[in-house]
């Protein structure tokens, strides 16, 4: 183990990130300790899959700080990558390749060896016949299991995952949930958003509810001050 | 550049409206200009004497050779401006890079043009294949390639680094081109021409020189406009940022509860 | 770097392998080109013979502009270049391996192409060494600039207009030198194909460190 290892896997503060021009987070403050698994919640378009993206160091962020792993990744995003494993949206699989050749592609692009990749497929349960199946062929289930195994073959310290339970049947689901468990006893820390609230919120540890590119407090949780009137509390904007 | 101030509807602050690109430093550009095209005008047109050989066409030269010269030095400002883009990442060196592009791509257009209408008569064709006119070509369509990726359209810093890249290799990929175009014409001896006789003096020198101090303030008139043309297009998307946040953070719902964070 | 460089042409080329684009559309591409220029210059009037060697490099650099479009249509899948950034691959391991696998797409082709001229052109093969040379120097040059300027374009819509206006200027060099030099190997040139030769590897140096040096600034999109 690395001395003085920092202790908190993300910290945010402030944090801006533009897609194009549109601020998608708006200065968002966040902290995640090692072995959390934090669950992003909020309704479409508050921003959590540019968080996750911001976290990986995939987009940039403009303003505030943003420390991921010990390592700021305003001055320079590719500092962390390795250490982090994103799945996202797309499954980011080459499509005339075999479910076996992408994970240990994959694999082997992050430092594992061919051992993991075969480890991480038997443990998703693609090691059968559906090894060998072109990843055009597969169902989009079969896809994020896939991208999955990818994802452990490499052994991250920083799992984000954007809607990991979506497309994925009940056995799938519970995989991720099992995933999950096994990676943060093994030291990792998972920030994941979700639309299953009942099942992600048995997972997470804590819950963070993202709206409009900013952190919210739910209401009922502050403290017994009367609540300042929503126009304060947008903040100063200048 | 001519400012004034003005209060924005949304975020309430003042900022900067900028009306003109100009100041007293284009202004006296623009009048040294017109005065040195004025004369430049007079000399070669009328004050110069024709040349032995080709006669009055020569006087096209005053202005094709300053143009083609003023071409390679906007190309090197664009490469030079890449580079320190890369160096540095300050949209100053971006907007320097795309002033000098867009004027260095005017220059070759004007510069080949010029050169083809002297051809003409001197000549008798408007085109030969030798290797200054060849290589020219080529990099009138490398001057294209690199503005038209300009035009990506999306995010500005992506399309900075680039761009920026290309214009690096403006000068190495000109420079392999004329070398490579060179040894193949130089070793076809009947192709080549000469284009000024070698032996111009008096008059004739002087107009010459003049031509390419009047280019060279022409082309510095323009690329300081451009500049700044390109210099407040830069600002006013960071402009743009500040409302758009702005608007951000109001559109989200106020009963999700109390915001943490915001600006720093 | 240079494992990660094996590790992604072994990939492009068993996605090739799998996907048989290069051999199925790429080739039979590049012969009709062969056998277009028969139908617009008239093989009966000898100029095909005299402008053998420019056709075939004609129609290799056409070839090469698909073999770098198609290297990058690959990495175009959805979340794939985002996983590349992300993997902990060398960028400049990961330029490399791309054009390695250009490369060797683009001999098997010219060697496919070069039987098609002996063919269909009747050309004779004087200088053996000298072709391999040329064709081996031209090649990595197109590749390594090809990758270049493929991945520069890569990101965009307007990839598939944009790669050519970018790339065909700056091979006009490699065209130039390795048709000079074929002419020569083919008996017919009047230069020193040598030299030519060594103009065309220069290129190729000059493309291959420039690729490694800003493959790496090119691949971020952010």
């Amino acid at each position: 183990m690395a001395p003085a290892v920092h202790p908190d896997a993300v910290e945010l503060q402030g944090a801006v990130v533009l897609l194009d021009r549109f601020p998608a987070l708006a200065g968002v403050d966040l902290d995640v300790a090692r072995g959390e698994i934090v669950l992003l919640r909020g309704p479409n378009g508050a921003g959590k899959t540019t968080l996750l993206r911001a976290c990986a160091g995939l987009a940039r962020v403009v303003r505030g700080t943003a420390r991921i792993l010990g390592e700021d990744i305003a001055t320079d995003p590719r500092a962390v990558r390795r250490r982090v494993g994103l799945l996202g949206h797309d499954e980011g699989l080459y499509a005339d390749l075999t479910v076996v050749d992408n994970v240990r592609f994959w694999a082997r692009a992050a430092g594992a060896t061919d051992a993991d990749a075969d480890r991480a497929l038997a443990r998703c349960d693609l090691d059968g016949r559906l090894a060998r199946v072109a990843a055009a062929r597969l169902s989009a289930g079969q896809r994020r299991r896939t991208a999955l195994a990818a994802l452990i073959a490499r052994r991250p310290e920083l799992w984000l995952l954007d809607e990991p339970h979506a497309g994925l049947d009940r056995a799938g689901r519970d995989l991720v949930d099992a995933l999950v468990q096994e990676a943060v006893s093994s030291g990792a820390t998972v920030l994941f958003s979700s639309h299953e609230l009942e099942r992600a919120e048995a997972l997470a540890t804590r819950v963070v509810t993202l709206a409009g590119g900013l952190v919210r407090v739910p209401a009922a949780a502050t403290a017994p001050d009367p609540a300042p009137s929503p126009a304060t509390a947008v903040g100063d904007a200048g | 550049m001519t400012v004034t101030s003005s209060p924005t509807p949304r975020t309430g602050d003042d900022h900067e409206v900028v009306t003109s690109t100009s100041s007293s430093l284009t202004r006296v550009l623009g009048i040294l200009s017109l005065i040195g095209a004025v004369g430049l005008a007079i000399m070669g047109l009328i004050v110069s004497p024709a040349d032995k050989v080709q006669r009055d066409s020569v006087r096209l030269l005053y202005v094709h050779v300053p143009v083609v010269t003023w071409m390679y030095v906007a190309v090197l400002f664009c490469s030079v401006a890449s580079a320190m883009w890369l160096r540095k990442r300050t949209d100053g060196w971006d907007a320097l890079a795309v002033a000098s592009a867009e004027i260095g791509a005017v220059l070759v257009g004007l510069g080949l043009i010029s050169g083809m209408v002297w051809g003409r008569p001197t000549w008798g064709v408007y085109w030969v294949w030798d290797a200054r006119l060849t290589s020219t070509a080529i990099l009138f369509v490398m001057l294209l390639g690199y503005l038209a990726l300009r035009r990506y359209p999306g995010d500005a810093e992506a399309r900075s680094r680039m761009s920026a890249v290309l214009g690096l290799l403006l000068v190495p990929n000109a420079a392999i081109v004329h070398k490579s175009v060179d040894w193949w014409r130089g070793l076809h001896q009947g192709a080549t021409v000469k284009r000024l006789d070698a032996t111009i003096e008096g008059s004739m020198l002087t107009t010459l020189f003049l031509g390419f101090v009047v280019a060279g303030v022409v082309c510095a008139w323009l690329l300081v406009h451009r500049f700044r043309v390109a210099w407040l297009e830069g600002r006013s998307e960071r402009h743009h940022l500040d409302a758009a946040l702005a608007d951000r953070r109001a559109d989200a719902d106020p009963s999700a509860g109390i915001a943490v964070g915001g600006p720093s | 770097m240079l494992a990660d460089a094996r590790l992604v042409a072994a990939k492009d080329l068993r996605i090739e392998l799998r996907s048989r684009v290069g051999l199925g559309q790429m080739v039979p591409f590049a012969i009709l080109i062969l056998v277009l220029f028969a139908f617009a210059l008239d093989p009966d009037r000898g100029i095909l013979n005299r402008a053998t060697a420019g056709l075939y490099w004609v129609a290799v650099l056409f070839s090469g502009l698909l073999a770098v479009q198609r290297a990058f249509a690959v990495e175009s899948a959805p979340g794939v270049r985002e996983a590349i950034r992300l993997s902990g691959l060398d960028p400049a391991g990961y330029f490399l391996g791309k054009a390695a696998a250009v490369v060797v797409q683009l001999v098997v082709l010219e060697v496919v192409l070069g039987i098609g001229v002996v063919v269909l052109y009747q050309a004779d093969l004087d200088g053996p060494l000298l072709l391999v040379a040329t064709c081996m120097a031209a090649t990595v040059g197109i590749a390594a600039a090809g990758t270049l300027y493929g991945v520069l374009a890569a990101g965009l819509a307007v990839r598939d207009t944009l790669v050519p206006l970018l790339l065909l200027p700056v091979l006009a060099p490699v065209l130039l030198g390795a048709t000079r030099a074929s002419e020569a190997a083919l008996g017919n040139g009047v230069d020193d194909g040598w030299s030519w030769c060594g103009l065309l590897a220069t290129f190729a140096v000059i493309y291959t460190i420039l690729g490694m040096s800003f493959f790496g600034t090119l691949l971020e999109e952010t």
